[in-house]
């Protein structure tokens, strides 16, 4: 399986694509946290990371669907997902070879925004005043958000020939996901349905963890969330229709 | 006898691909698969190699079953798929690097480099996949089908596409291969069995309609040429 991680990792390391949407997401990042006016933290005057955090899913629901959707669409294409899968690996193998290399790939993108922790912590007052529980939980939650896009840029990639219908499928999915149950659970104020889709919503477990408290609930909708994608991924590329 | 097929069937829909086969091959014999185009050759391989399931009945590697003991099948058998798909992307010899780790060889790079000098790539060898000839793609094809010396080898049309000096350098490796490994392959070309093949087996529609050695399909059939008896059989 470490091969297949290994060949996936460099195919991706060895694209312009993989550079090309982290570059775009440490830009927009960069652009709305400290030059645009109206979201700027320096014009903001509080010496703290919430608005990364409440803009970073946002780019994810792009970022990680650029990210993922060749992983089967493009083996498909060209037909090669053939000389993966007569070697000696399982299916689940290579599902969770592309999946690990897709998310490690996420992880690059994230270790440069360290860097704005850093200069939050310089510029509080007094130095050093940030809520670093907050802060690492955010970095948590952000990462589970991650891998549950992941698996779901995984599946949208398995079901098509085609890159860019992977890609529009998976940020639709993505953003259903994330904002859709959201707004669905206002409609319902006051009902037992409201609780329902506020549990279904990636959001909501996302905030919940952003708090700082590492709750088992959200971590377990998490790994439900991933295990059920690849699930479905399995089933796709199991029966072989292509 | 290495291979093992008991009337497996294959139905892509309602199209019958392959319908209730069986047949043997033994090691040290090239078996010559032949049939017109869609007669169920490619999908046949396929199932041997463990990438689809039949829908019924049974084959078996070296006596391990395709469908239960899948990964040890894999193990056993070399198959280059038809149309010879590449990752183009990929350097010669990182893509056969990938291939050896992914039988978790030891002594990759001495296995490289053999496999290298057997298939006849080594001008070619730090060169992208993608900048290689239709023959040179062949050769790599090969090459990660045969680097770790698999017991049974299964080539689907492994000459196509070839000049007629790279069929014959191909031809005579096949050859040399078949002396100690069990070795399938699909072909349209006639003169190519009559000139590598020990075995034949022709397929029409998903069916058998010959499975006997060479020289007594010769003697069965008199004084027609291989092409003559191929039509006979399969229109």
């Amino acid at each position: 399986m470490y091969a297949v991680f290994k060949r996936e990792l460099m195919g991706l390391l060895n694209s312009l694509m993989a550079y090309i949407t982290i570059g775009v997401f440490l830009l927009a990042t960069g652009l709305l946290l400290w030059f645009f006016p109206d979201t700027s933290i320096l014009e903001y005057g509080y010496a703290e990371l919430t608005g990364f955090f409440s803009l970073a899913p946002f780019l994810f629901m792009f970022l990680i669907p650029a990210i993922t959707m060749r992983s089967f669409a493009e083996e498909r294409r060209e037909g090669t997902y053939v000389l993966l899968a007569i070697r000696p690996v399982t299916d689940w193998q290579i599902i969770l070879a592309k999946y690990f290399a897709c998310l490690v790939l996420v992880v690059f993108a994230l270790i440069p925004t360290l860097i704005y922790y850093y200069t939050i912590y310089q510029l509080g007052l007094p130095q050093g005043n940030i809520d670093g529980g907050a802060v690492t939980g955010s970095y948590i939650g952000l990462l589970l958000l991650g891998s549950a896009f992941v698996a779901v840029g995984i599946f949208t990639s398995s079901l098509s020939k085609n890159q860019v219908v992977a890609f529009a499928l998976s940020v639709f999915i993505c953003f259903i996901a994330y904002s859709g149950f959201d707004a669905v659970s206002q409609l319902f104020v006051l009902s037992y349905f409201e609780t329902v889709f506020l549990s279904l919503s990636v959001n909501e477990h996302y905030q919940s963890i952003s708090r700082g408290v590492l709750d088992t609930r959200d971590l377990i909708y998490f790994i439900t969330f991933v295990a059920l994608f690849l699930i479905a991924t399995k089933a796709v590329t199991g029966g072989r229709k292509w | 006898m290495s291979v093992k097929v008991r009337s497996v069937s294959k139905h892509y829909g309602k199209q019958k691909a392959v319908d209730s086969i069986s047949f043997d091959a033994a090691p040290g014999r090239i078996l010559g698969f032949l049939g017109p185009n869609g007669a169920g050759k490619s999908t046949t391989m396929k199932m041997l190699s463990s990438y689809l399931m039949p829908d019924s009945g049974s084959a078996s590697i070296c006596g391990y079953d395709t469908q239960g003991q899948s990964l040890e099948v894999k193990r056993l058998i070399g198959y280059l798929p038809e149309n010879t798909p590449l990752y183009l992307d990929m350097y010669v010899k990182e893509f056969l690097s990938f291939v050896a780790n992914s039988y978790q060889l030891s002594q990759t790079a001495k296995k490289i480099n053999d496999v290298i000098e057997q298939v006849g790539l080594q001008s070619e060898q730090h060169k992208k996949i993608g900048m290689l000839s239709k023959g040179y793609k062949q050769r790599v094809g090969l090459a990660q089908a045969i680097i770790h010396d698999p017991k049974v080898l299964i080539l689907d049309e492994p000459t196509s596409g070839l000049d007629p000096n790279q069929l014959l350098d191909i031809r005579s490796l096949i050859k040399s291969l078949g002396t100690d490994k069990t070795v399938i392959l699909s072909t349209h070309i006639m003169q190519e069995v009559e000139a590598i093949c020990d075995d034949v087996i022709i397929i029409n529609k998903g069916k058998i309609v010959a499975d006997t050695s060479i020289e007594s399909l010769i003697a069965q059939h008199g004084p027609l040429s291989l092409e003559d008896i191929f039509r006979n059989i399969t229109v």
